[in-house]
């Protein structure tokens, strides 16, 4: 038992960090998903987390394979690409969800061109899938920054980034800068995007946000219950998935979110609300 | 009557809907998708006024609402908020727009009206906890406050939203059709709210469809057919002649689109 669970992260240095840098990703990462889900984007977290490409790609060609530039680079770029998607829905007659696909469309494709320039194949493969086990310090510094940053956003503007995710019609007529809190999220949704990129590479990132918290859904009714659920979720399968990657060799980035994956389905199952268990008892 | 002697003792303690002046609507014109929503609608709202908004649907009652508040762009005119706030005044958007499996408790919801008079950042303090129960004992929901909002029936999440809006003390307040999916005894209670806020002086609008009520509760009504048809006391505005009429503007305008349809299509064929 010592030895398969705990052995592992007390004897290597690289995954005792990844073990960290999933905990700091969990906190952070929980609240947002959460969030995202109630104002139903999922969707758009799955665009956002594609248009962060064109920085990483820049960050590569500067540095070569190093998280914390291809991460600030996908700072920038998601930044940029959620500001242009939010003016374009706004002043022209697209809904927000055509027009961040346009947006990341082009952005992914600007970001695999820039990286092919240079690049191998091999990189590639670590861009989208991830390097969890290459995470270093300087990185961990960056994803904790980050969650720390977030975490505490999201406790001060907790209140009215609920109200416009319940009734943004409300918070119109009380007139209470709805869309600044919107954007302000967007930002919180690109930073935590760019933490997991880090970790779970560009593909995987989503995952880490989305899994726990559409698993959490079947679990909690109130706020709070989503984002503690949703947290644990996280940080279950940051460790377990680390550990099946190491046991067998696998890429540890999918087996992370294969892990949240297995514990969504069996939330679907047998969730105490509106899971498939309560529908077949209920009929 | 009892219930109502709390509520004027409530006014005296939150001093917001004062005295306030009327609420003009100054020839507003609104268009939707290249199409005539609004045309030309002039009048106002007396102070402490109860005033129903009739009209068949897609003659314009929801966007009327939602232009006075700003939630549309008007193409023209002028709306006059004399000695209000444009912000002052409260909405209650039809129930289907809000989504009531979202994970809050009933409490959350009512508190939330707070937001207006004290901001998003200050701490909810004991004060705010018994205004919050008062909404609620006022609308009926007395032992509520913990409850999830998925769990309401479509009447206890009307009566949980009137405590929300009775919260934000506003002077003027435009409901749009608070009596649709409705049970009758819910209804009842609901006008009871209604013709409360009216006594403490608030300017009151509400878009129904249900002509029997508005003839029994409110003394004034506006007919709307994308233009204002006829504006005043119930008894003369609700009239049968003026409702054919309605029909019959409604129907040709009907017939207008198809036509205007037909003749763009030919035109970019």
């Amino acid at each position: 038992m010592y030895d398969y669970f705990v052995a592992p992260y007390e004897s290597y240095l690289f995954l005792k960090r990844a073990l960290v840098a999933c905990f700091a990703l969990s906190m952070g990462c929980a609240p947002v998903g959460v969030l995202l889900v109630l104002r139903r984007m999922s969707l758009m977290g799955d665009a956002l987390s594609h248009s962060i490409m064109p920085g990483v790609a820049v960050g590569y060609l500067i540095a070569g394979l190093s998280l914390p530039v291809m991460g600030l680079g996908g700072i920038v770029a998601g930044l940029i690409v959620a500001f242009l998607a939010t003016m374009v829905t706004r002043y022209t007659q697209l809904q927000e969800d055509a027009s961040f696909v346009g947006f990341y469309l082009i952005a992914l494709s600007t970001g695999t061109v820039i990286i092919s320039l240079k690049g191998s194949n091999i990189d590639l493969t670590h861009i989208l899938f991830g390097t969890i086990l290459g995470v270093n310090g300087a990185s961990l510094v960056l994803v904790a920054s980050i969650t720390t940053i977030s975490l505490l956003v999201l406790a001060i503007v907790y209140r009215p980034l609920i109200l416009e995710c319940f009734d943004p019609t409300f918070m119109r007529s009380i007139g209470g800068h709805g869309s600044f809190y919107h954007v302000l999220f967007m930002g919180l949704v690109v930073l935590n995007m760019v933490a997991a990129f880090q970790a779970l590479g560009i593909l995987m990132a989503l995952g880490m946000m989305m899994l726990p918290a559409v698993a959490a859904r079947f679990w909690a009714r109130e706020i709070w219950g989503l984002f503690s659920v949703a947290f644990f979720v996280a940080l279950f399968s940051g460790y377990f998935g680390l550990l099946i990657s190491y046991h067998y060799t696998l890429p540890s980035g999918p087996s992370i979110i294969l892990v949240s994956g297995a514990l969504y389905i069996v939330s679907l199952f047998v969730g105490p609300y509106g899971s498939l268990r309560q529908k077949l008892f209920s009929s | 009557m009892s219930g109502f002697q709390k509520k004027s003792s409530l006014l005296k303690e939150s001093n917001i809907p004062g005295p306030h002046g009327a609420l003009t609507l100054d020839r507003i014109s609104v268009s939707y998708r290249r199409r005539v929503a609004l045309q030309d609608i002039s009048g106002s709202f007396q102070p402490g006024s109860l005033t129903a908004v009739v009209g068949p649907n897609g003659g314009g009652k929801s966007t009327l609402l939602k232009a006075v508040l700003g939630l549309v762009p008007t193409e023209s005119g002028k709306i006059i908020c004399d000695h209000f706030n444009h912000r002052d005044i409260a909405y209650l958007p039809q129930q289907s727009e809000i989504d009531r499996l979202f994970p809050l408790t009933v409490g959350d919801v009512v508190g939330l009206g707070l937001c207006y008079q004290e901001g998003f950042f200050r701490r909810i303090g004991l004060r705010s906890y018994k205004r919050i129960a008062r909404a609620l004992k006022e609308v009926g929901m007395t032992r509520c406050f913990n409850r999830s909002l998925h769990t309401l029936s479509g009447g206890q999440f009307q009566r949980v939203l009137f405590a929300r809006l009775s919260l934000q003390q506003a002077p003027v307040i435009l409901l749009d059709e608070p009596f649709a999916a409705v049970d009758s005894y819910t209804i009842d209670d609901l006008i009871q709210i209604i013709l409360g806020w009216q006594k403490q002086g608030r300017t009151i609008v509400v878009v129904s469809h249900d002509m029997d009520l508005v003839r029994e509760f409110f003394p004034e009504t506006l007919l709307l057919v994308n233009k204002c048809l006829a504006w005043g006391k119930t008894s003369e505005v609700a009239t049968l002649e003026n409702f054919r009429l309605a029909k019959r503007l409604f129907r040709d305008r009907e017939c207008q689109d198809v036509e205007l349809n037909v003749s763009s299509g030919q035109q970019k064929v």
